[in-house]
């Protein structure tokens, strides 16, 4: 027994990432896409994307609404490119809307950071998580960030079970109709002040099932949105920083 | 289109077959709910499938009925005006798996089933014929004693995962009985089928019915408008394919294991089983850039195939892991302070699974041989045969995890030989279809069963006169499993809840749809 324990210890070794902003993604992962002033026929294109995520003139494209499919990139490569860049998650909606020509990373605009949030939660911040008709990809993600690989304890931030223990909710899945009565009765238990965070394209625009008859999104437009993180479902290493720099960054 | 046989009662059809609607009989309901028994009084078949869906102004019934010794699937069809209250005795009375499909035909279209065993709202959809019915207002069995006490717990759970509510009746320590309701999840993915148009937005849709089975789902979806639109693929895609589904399994079976030794408190389980799955789902985004394989499967084809260099990949990983995954079972599985904890806990009978009907890892975990790989081969399974894991009986959360052990070292052996498949094969690969190069078969009816890592997914659609889909209708291998967790729980303490639900792990947006 004990000499198989330190034949599990050499086989694993050391499994966290030691700096979570450095890690290169690899394989054709899609983070956030950019755009050429390439003329291309706008209709054509628009009407390729399942979740309507791409506008035109010029180009853009909503990454709270993309589902990632990469059909765009596919059948427009000279026009449509998506990089390998996760850290796309940010505190301002409009800032998810890639347009033709932009370049710039995606950012936290610490500016706009809610006055009674700032600086509160920098060394340890407890969420409690909702999954509102979730697919059970971005619950996978949100567990995967606390394993043994990312490591987000480390930071201190964590999921607890009790929402009164918790600063602020996250929220995953498109919010089913059955399920906004729970999401609110849970948001009320949390003290103030609180955090609310979409995860997931699904929660930020309700993705593929937008405009079902089976959601009740309203909960959504009542409080403001501290953060989005999107993705399909998004990468840990998305919502790791994107959670870090919505506590930590300082305003200018 | 695929071949078929009729008979006056039934059409018989392969898995993934199409058949035109005109000739599956319309059966007077008394013969069709008599032939139905009939059959099922067989234990070799079960029912896949049970739906109802408006068609021109009657309300039109679909039962689907696999062999599971033939390796075929019998249709059989029944027909009701709407015009009137509809009043029809259960079938599910003398056959207990059907009441998760006639409760839903009777939530959706307001039928009655006469003398039905849990005539209850299944998911309470948006689309309900009583929208009076709301899901806050369940009607929970109760037990009238002042001995006994109820605990609820839900929808919202203690850890991150989906919403579910669970009641338990006690008396004291002890579980009485576990009553599961759920619905929360419901988003209306099959309504959502026919409101959306473009082959890749329903492709999208498959993906997300639920995401930790996202390629599963998917080649269900694909396989299905493959065979309605009568495309043809080449081996190398089907390879391709298979790859991705065992693939999932053994992503999905190894974070299972990490989360039930979550359950047992064993850190070095949960810690090292957890590390494992984190190169398996890599592999995936290596391969299609999502770590769940979403874009992976598309109808017809695929942006992603499986080049040398990632073959090579491939090989690699499973070298790696093999030995790795090997050493932390046998630890795991030699640890008493474990098995104290998975041993003759949450046992269930292999007649208690056949009474409910259930499928995939529950079925097998009782030492019913029930598995779509062997039984209706699709895929690569039907070019190189799989042997389903025969040899665990015993019902218990020692079973589940055993089954997912040993389901994991099969899927390495079996991506490895349909590896070997891959050398000798020298199509290129295809693209995906666009929607103008795909025409379905009119007034058609189609069944796609596949083996995804949780059980059997069967998807079916109906198409129109002009070739649009009419009805899309899904079922997750968790519809009929969810009542094996209920009964696991009988004579348990709510502690030991923990432990048998990671021990399922069943899908709820599955069930909810």
């Amino acid at each position: 027994m004990f000499f198989e324990e330190i034949t599990i210890l050499k086989q694993h070794g050391k499994q966290f990432i030691p700096d979570v902003t450095k890690p290169e993604l690899p394989g054709p992962f899609k983070g956030r896409p950019e755009i050429s002033t390439l003329e291309v026929d706008e209709d054509a294109l628009a009407a390729l994307c399942p979740t309507h995520a791409i506008g035109k003139s010029p180009v853009s494209i909503d990454m709270g609404k993309c589902v990632m499919c990469g059909e765009c990139a596919f059948a427009y490569p000279a026009k449509v490119k998506f990089t390998k860049d996760y850290k796309i998650a940010t505190n301002v909606r409009e800032r998810l809307i890639v347009k033709a020509g932009d370049l710039q990373p995606i950012l936290i605009d610490a500016n706009l950071i809610r006055q009674e949030i700032q600086g509160l939660y920098g060394r340890s911040l407890k969420l409690r998580q909702i999954s509102a008709a979730g697919a059970n990809a971005d619950e996978a993600e949100l567990n995967a960030c606390g394993n043994v690989n990312f490591d987000m304890g480390r930071f201190g931030i964590e999921f607890l079970a009790s929402p009164r223990h918790c600063d602020g909710i996250v929220i995953t899945g498109p919010v089913s109709e059955n399920m906004a009565e729970a999401v609110q009765v849970c948001y009320d238990a949390v003290p103030d002040p609180k955090l609310i965070i979409l995860v997931g394209t699904d929660a930020i625009s309700g993705g593929i099932h937008a405009g079902s008859g089976a959601l009740d999104r309203k909960f959504l437009e009542k409080y403001p949105i501290d953060l989005y993180v999107p993705g399909n479902p998004p990468h840990p290493l998305t919502f790791v920083n994107g959670v870090l720099a919505l506590v930590r960054e300082k305003k200018k | 289109m695929e071949t078929f046989t009729e008979t006056d009662q039934h059409v018989v059809i392969k898995n993934q077959g199409t058949v035109p609607l005109r000739l599956i009989p319309v059966l007077p309901y008394n013969v069709f709910l008599s032939d139905v028994l009939a059959l099922l009084q067989n234990s070799k078949n079960h029912c896949v499938n049970y739906y109802a869906f408006p068609y021109a102004d009657k309300l039109k019934f679909i039962c689907c009925i696999a062999d599971d010794e033939a390796g075929n699937l019998k249709v059989l069809s029944h027909e009701q005006s709407l015009q009137r209250e509809v009043q029809l005795i259960s079938i599910a009375k003398d056959s207990f798996p059907l009441h998760i499909f006639e409760r839903e035909i009777s939530e959706n279209f307001g039928v009655e089933f006469i003398n039905s065993p849990w005539n209850k709202p299944l998911r309470y959809a948006f689309n309900r014929a009583d929208r009076s019915k709301v899901i806050n207002d369940y009607p929970f069995y109760r037990i009238k004693s002042d001995e006994l006490h109820e605990v609820g717990v839900g929808p919202i759970h203690a850890g991150v995962i989906e919403p579910g509510h669970f009641r338990f009746l006690c008396n004291g320590e002890t579980v009485l009985h576990l009553e599961i309701q759920l619905g929360w999840q419901h988003r209306g993915v099959e309504h959502t089928y026919l409101k959306k148009s473009t082959v890749l937005q329903r492709t999208v849709l498959s993906e997300s019915i639920a995401a930790d089975t996202a390629v599963g789902h998917a080649t269900a979806f694909a396989t299905l408008m493959e065979s309605l639109g009568g495309i043809q693929i080449n081996d190398r895609l089907v390879i391709e394919r298979t790859i991705g589904l065992e693939l999932e399994r053994i992503a999905m079976h190894i974070g299972d294991l990490s989360n039930m030794c979550v359950g047992l408190a064993y850190q070095l389980g949960a810690s090292v089983f957890g590390a494992l799955r984190t190169p398996t789902i890599n592999f995936a985004q290596l391969w299609c850039g999502n770590r769940f394989g979403k874009g992976l499967i598309r109808v017809g084809g695929t942006h992603y195939p499986l080049s040398p260099d990632l073959i090579d990949s491939l090989s690699k990983f499973l070298d790696n892991f093999e030995p790795r995954f090997r050493t932390m079972a046998n630890e795991t599985f030699a640890l008493p302070s474990a098995l104290m904890r998975l041993e003759n806990i949450g046992t269930v009978t292999k007649t208690q699974m056949e009474l409910i009907g259930a499928v995939g890892m529950a079925a097998r975990m009782t030492g019913i041989q029930r598995d779509i790989r062997q039984s209706h081969p699709f895929g690569a399974y039907s070019l190189v045969p799989y042997e389903t894991v025969a040899n665990i009986t015993t019902g218990d959360v020692w079973a589940r995890a055993l089954l997912r052990r040993l389901e994991i070292e099969k899927s390495i052996n079996y991506i490895r030989t349909l590896i070997g498949k891959m050398q000798s094969i020298n199509e290129p690969p295809s693209k995906p279809a666009q929607d103008r190069d795909i025409k379905l078969n009119p007034e058609a009816l189609t069944i796609s069963l596949v083996e995804g890592w949780r059980g059997e997914i069967c998807h079916s659609a109906i198409t129109d006169n002009e070739g649009e889909i009419l009805h899309y209708k899904v079922k997750d291998p968790s519809a009929h499993n969810w009542m094996a967790l209920a009964l696991s729980l009988r004579d348990l303490e709510i502690s030991d809840f923990p432990i048998n639900n990671k021990s399922y792990s069943l899908s709820y947006c599955g069930h909810d749809l």
